[in-house]
């Protein structure tokens, strides 16, 4: 006798009906525009309010770099010293003063490695942001290096000229044409399957692992395993739970779409102004003479990414993945008694995700097909999002075949080892379990 | 085959302790079965295993007459000590699905909770949800739910508890009503008197061994120490006690009476009879209480679990 269904259909109506859930369901999408809206329109209030900043050059040669900008504006004094300037910038509602001294005698022995140098001093009444000060650094490290090139003799415009901008033109052997723009764009696309995959195993695996949790202590598993097995209800919940998590996902990328677009409309807010780093990278990448093109470019490079690959991939890893983890909090549910008690299971849990997400951040970033990022794509517990992080780069079908066939096998390991746990853990009361009790579990 | 369920030399091990050790009963069809035990004997352990949640070491269970499969979870209602029912979910709902988890369509499933809900006059309860219950009106959901899908074998693990008189007697009364239909009814607890009032045959349970297996009656037989309640009236109490001492074994006894009699428990040996004991009381005064004492099921529980 089949109960699978049954036991689905009641785990998904009473989570979808359940009123947290709902709540959850419709006010996320909104919390997190309001808040994406706040963000967004704090940044641009941040960045229209220009700073002025006072600058007292006692070299007299660099004053001129600072010309004004939209967001800063310089005000230059002369022929007073740096207390006065002090005292007359603390007056001034200015941001600050940048204090350059002197040239300051040429240092070093020999001729060669002589050169100008100033002192420079930066006096403001509250901390300044980086941000600033790394930009007057640059400014001012330019400006006297343009001027050390020149005592060696070397002009501007030579310099101007030797100038050279390269643009890698990148191909692989079978002559698809890849660029920049297409490996942000993969990078994107794999980020964000493997970050997805990991909220989805947080959220809905934490859902799973309360319903257990609470079976237990209502008393109602005993009554439910004498009509049904355990391995069948435990995997009804998974699977209903998921379900319910799809179908909340789904809600909120539709409802976080409409409202993005409405709120956009209404506040007049530009999303694009908030800057991420993802967005940083991407107008790094842009940063190339052909901008024009680029748009071009970054659907070419969209089409360009193994895209059947990519969803066949994706829908494997994450059910197998997904369900791997599931299985293990639903055997930690049947474990303990009550969600405090959980903590000690979950460390084991989700150590291996976060590094997961942190092996896929950064080295499949700095290099897709090294080693580690490689090794990692084909442990159990790490390959499905750095795996899913992997593949639009362009992995060979050999090795996805052969992660996702260990990902399986571990995963039909886990769920024979979590049914175990769980078949002993839904009838015991009383005390917290150690970990050598579960493995005793096991073998029973 | 007369026997509804056999347990044959059943034992299960959890690790190092044993839950169960080679115990066997036989189960007669349409008869209350008590399973007795001190906590902690293993009655929950031998239900558990019946009921196909855990399975035994060794031994088998027979089930009219075939080992246990799947499929026979259909002809089982049990009812667990430890039970309970999902509280944000509503009564009706959550009744049908679980008598569709025992094989009930839901049509019928639904007929049947109705007609059921109207007995016990519960019907406006349909509706609501489990934690807007009392723990009793609660008891009340479970137990239907337990006998919808009219199995053949009955398990109930302490089923008055939680209930008040009244409503303890209306179970009673529907286990009664359910026996008669043809169910058979495995019945475990701790409640003597409700072993004396419904159990046709116990068995007794302790440290994972059977010591007692037997009809009620029978047991009581084998238990019964030939003593007697005797109420005499007679001139001289202490004359008479010291010549009953001599003959028999004699203590004071309590029980009501109307007037000032002696009253005395007095322990016959096996070659004496009732008739001899009366004979000689009638010669020495007004004999006005007479009574063979009965061991209880709570006496006959006790005794056991002490001399093993």
């Amino acid at each position: 006798m089949n109960h699978l269904p049954l036991i689905i259909k009641r785990e998904y109506i009473t989570k979808v009906r359940n009123k947290a859930f709902i709540i959850m369901t419709f006010m996320s999408p909104l919390i997190m525009i309001a808040l994406f809206s706040l963000v967004a329109y704090l940044s641009q209030l941040n960045n229209t309010k220009q700073k002025s900043i006072t600058v007292l050059d006692e070299s007299g040669q660099i004053e001129s770099i600072f010309t004004d900008k939209e967001t800063v504006k310089y005000t230059i004094l002369k022929g007073v010293t740096l207390e006065n300037a002090k005292a007359i910038v603390e007056e001034q509602e200015s941001y600050g003063l940048l204090y350059i001294s002197g040239f300051k005698n040429r240092v070093g022995t020999t001729d060669e490695v002589k050169k100008r140098n100033v002192d420079v001093k930066f006096y403001s009444s509250e901390t300044p942001s980086l941000s600033i000060i790394s930009g007057l650094e640059t400014k001012v490290e330019d400006r006297l290096k343009e001027m050390n090139l020149q005592d060696k003799g070397v002009n501007q415009i030579t310099i101007k000229n030797a100038e050279v901008d390269i643009n890698i033109n990148q191909e692989n052997f079978t002559g698809e044409k890849t660029s920049k723009e297409g490996s942000v764009v993969k990078l994107i696309f794999g980020g964000a399957a493997g970050y997805l995959l990991f909220m989805f195993i947080i959220i809905y695996g934490n859902m799973i692992m309360r319903s257990v949790i609470e079976e237990k202590t209502s008393r109602i598993i005993e009554v439910i395993i004498s009509s049904v097995k355990p391995i069948q209800l435990m995997l009804g919940k998974i699977i209903g739970t998921t379900l319910a998590g799809i179908t909340q996902f789904g809600i909120w990328l539709i409802l976080g779409s409409v409202l993005m677009v409405v709120a956009s409309l209404i506040f007049d807010i530009d999303f694009s102004q908030v800057n991420t780093p993802q967005q940083d990278l991407m107008a790094q990448a842009m940063q190339n003479p052909d901008a024009n093109a680029d748009i071009q470019i970054f659907i070419n490079a969209f089409f360009n990414m193994p895209l059947a690959n990519l969803i066949i991939a994706f829908i494997l890893f994450f059910v197998s993945g997904y369900l791997l983890y599931s299985s293990l909090y639903a055997a930690i549910g049947a474990a303990v008694d009550n969600e405090t008690d959980t903590q000690q299971f979950m460390l084991p849990i989700i150590m291996p995700l976060i590094l997961a997400v942190y092996v896929g951040g950064f080295t499949v970033i700095e290099d897709p097909h090294g080693t580690v990022a490689t090794v990692f794509s084909f442990i159990p517990f790490t390959s499905p999002v750095v795996m899913l992080m992997r593949i639009p780069f362009g992995v060979p079908i050999w090795q996805q075949v052969l992660s996702l066939l260990i990902l399986i096998g571990t995963f039909i390991f886990t769920i024979w080892m979590a049914s175990k746990i769980y078949r002993v853990g839904i009838l015991m009361y009383g005390k917290k379990p150690t970990y050598k009790e579960l493995l005793k579990w096991i073998k029973y | 085959m007369n026997n509804l369920l056999e347990a044959q030399s059943v034992s299960k091990k959890f690790g190092d302790f044993t839950a169960l050790n080679n115990v066997s009963i036989s189960v007669e069809k349409g008869s209350i079965f008590g399973l007795l035990g001190p906590n902690g004997a293993g009655k929950t352990t031998l239900i558990r295993i019946i009921n196909q949640i855990t399975m035994p070491d060794k031994g088998q269970v027979l089930l009219d007459g075939e080992p246990l499969q799947r499929h026979h979870i259909q002809n089982i209602g049990y009812l667990p000590e430890e039970r309970g029912l999902y509280k944000t979910m509503k009564v009706g709902e959550q009744a049908l699905y679980l008598a569709q988890l025992k094989g009930l369509d839901k049509a019928e499933a639904k007929k049947r909770l109705h007609e059921w809900f109207e007995r016990l006059e519960i019907g406006d309860w349909w509706n609501k949800k489990i934690q807007e219950l009392s723990k009793g009106m609660a008891q009340k959901i479970q137990f239907v739910v337990t006998v919808l899908h009219q199995p053949k074998l009955l398990i109930f693990d302490e089923p008055f508890s939680g209930f008040d008189p009244i409503n303890a007697d209306i179970i009673k009364n529907e286990i009664l009503r359910l026996r008669e239909d043809g169910a058979t009814v495995i019945f475990s607890t701790h409640r003597m008197e409700s072993v004396e009032e419904l159990c046709d045959h116990i068995a007794l349970i302790h440290k994972s061994n059977k010591i007692l297996d037997g009809n009620l009656n029978a047991i009581k037989r084998q238990y019964k120490s030939n003593t007697f309640e005797v109420g005499i009236t007679t001139d001289n109490a202490s004359e008479l006690q010291r010549s009953l001492s001599e003959k028999f074994i004699v203590s004071p006894a309590e029980f009501k009476t109307l007037n000032n009699e002696l009253k005395l428990n007095v322990k016959l040996s096996e070659k004496e009879s009732a008739n001899q004991l009366l004979n000689y009381l009638t010669t020495k005064g007004e004999v006005s209480h007479f009574l063979e004492v009965i061991p209880s099921a709570s006496d006959i529980f006790i005794q056991a679990v002490k001399n093993n």
